[in-house]
């Protein structure tokens, strides 16, 4: 663990993550570029679903990101109440919209590729639901964080609420399981093979990852400028105060 | 110990001055559920139908009105820093309010339930599972009301605010509770539903005020 609270100072942070940022965005424009063209053109369209199954190479691979960005907000948060390292904080804070955003990306796409399938936009199967509950939770802790005048403060409820959020998730998501599904099960994380042709996978995979790559590229995007905006501010008051 | 029932006798010695205001949440609670059935119409069967789901919702609203009656007048005046300061760990403090808050909210409005199901035609089968599944429910309203208090201490609009934290968090609460009385009106045995919802309850038990514990601590520093 020591060896993490070396990223924790920003100055080495600012450094490494300017050094960093090109590789992830010039991979997440490769794998997005790859991804898209083989899941919308090369790969098959679905016996059943016809073209919509194109849908999936989004879809998935969002509500996989706004799961994982949770997570990754409730780390953070940890890290924060427990070592108080600021730029834990920051970091808390600029996952929620990124994860906001997946996680509606996740519902819309969702509602795009139901409207054909199912013959409706929504309807109230139990995935559908907990992921409608998770944007809720996001969009509590956006509004905490930024409902106090002093930001520490801010930082410090947001974290514990990411916390308990966490905690409450699988709470949520077996409730929700229990009350209704309609929702067809996993097909990929399942025990045997995967039940999907590996002409389907592939591209899959490679959303997933270019996915991934685009979360830590925004997220480091929006930590550095987070940090320059902290220190024009300080720059400002030292120019006042004279 | 002692601190604990006495900051309990506090608590309600104080809602008893202010009278009103728990009568207010009970008001709220039976106005609320009587708009229904001029929204969707006095048709017995569709009330029978919804009735469990309705009691349900305005209870989750009623008890979010209530919440700011939690902690902010003590963090307004100054109680609150004191009482972080005593020798009773935060913690039972935080459980002694609670107890108290259901005590001024949640009892009332599992008082006012049956009246409600009486008027919104829940069949008569439902009513002492809608009662057993609000007096496990209720509680942990209280619970994960207190979090959402303690975080939004000393927020802009925090009334509002509050909802929008603890709503979300309470929907396992709604499904159980709602299932319960559905299974009893529907002659299925309710049992598994109210036991799941005494597990959250003792799930909510420690974890919340520890939590609410580790707010509290923020907002009095």
């Amino acid at each position: 663990m020591s060896s993490l609270h070396r990223f924790a100072n920003p100055a080495r942070f600012s450094r490494l993550s300017r050094a960093v940022l090109p590789w992830t965005a010039a991979g997440t424009t490769l794998l997005m570029a790859v991804g898209l063209y083989l899941g919308l053109v090369v790969s098959p369209a679905d016996y059943q679903q016809g073209e919509t199954v194109r849908i999936m190479y989004v879809h998935v691979p969002a509500a996989w990101m706004a799961m994982g960005c949770y997570t990754s907000l409730a780390l953070a948060s940890a890290a924060a109440l427990i070592w108080k390292h600021p730029l834990a904080d920051l970091a808390a804070q600029e996952t929620a919209p990124i994860g906001a955003c997946f996680t509606a990306i996740a519902l819309a796409t969702g509602a795009l590729w139901g409207q054909p399938m199912w013959g409706t936009w929504w309807v109230w199967d139990a995935r559908l639901t907990s992921v409608l509950v998770l944007l809720f939770l996001y969009l509590g802790y956006i509004a905490l964080v930024n409902a106090f005048d002093d930001p520490q403060r801010g930082a410090r409820a947001g974290a514990i609420l990411a916390l308990v959020g966490w905690v409450n998730v699988p709470i949520i998501k077996f409730s929700v399981d229990w009350w209704n599904t309609l929702h067809q099960p996993a097909s990929i994380s399942r025990l045997d093979a995967p039940a999907i042709h590996p002409s389907m996978l592939t591209p899959l995979l490679l959303m997933a990852l270019a996915f991934l790559l685009l979360f830590i590229t925004l997220l480091l995007m929006r930590i550095r400028s987070r940090l320059i905006d902290r220190r024009i501010q300080v720059m400002q008051q030292r120019e006042i105060e004279g | 110990m002692s601190g604990f029932r006495m900051l309990v006798a506090r608590d309600l010695k104080l809602a008893g001055r202010q009278g009103s205001d728990a009568l207010l949440v009970v008001g709220f609670f039976v106005l609320g559920a009587v708009l229904f059935p001029f929204a969707v119409g006095p048709d017995a069967a569709v009330l029978a139908r919804i009735a469990g789901g309705v009691i349900w919702v305005m209870a989750l609203l009623a008890a979010m009105l209530s919440l700011d009656r939690l902690f902010q007048a003590d963090y307004e005046d100054g109680t609150l820093e004191l009482l972080a300061l005593s020798p009773l760990p935060l913690g039972f403090l935080v459980l002694a309010k609670c107890l108290a808050h259901w005590l001024t909210t949640g009892l009332p409005l599992i008082i006012a339930a049956p009246l409600l199901a009486i008027l919104l035609n829940l069949p008569a089968d439902g009513f002492a599972t809608l009662v057993l599944a609000m007096a496990l429910g209720t509680p942990i309203l209280s619970l994960l009301g207190a979090v959402g208090a303690a975080l939004s201490l000393g927020a802009r609009r925090a009334g509002v605010l509050v909802s929008l934290l603890v709503l979300p968090l309470t929907v396992p609460v709604l499904i159980f509770g709602v299932a319960a009385v559905d299974a009893a009106v529907g002659g299925y045995p309710a049992g598994p539903h109210l036991m799941l919802l005494g597990a959250l309850f003792l799930a909510a038990l420690p974890l919340c005020p520890w939590a609410t514990a580790a707010a509290l601590r923020h907002a009095v520093e």
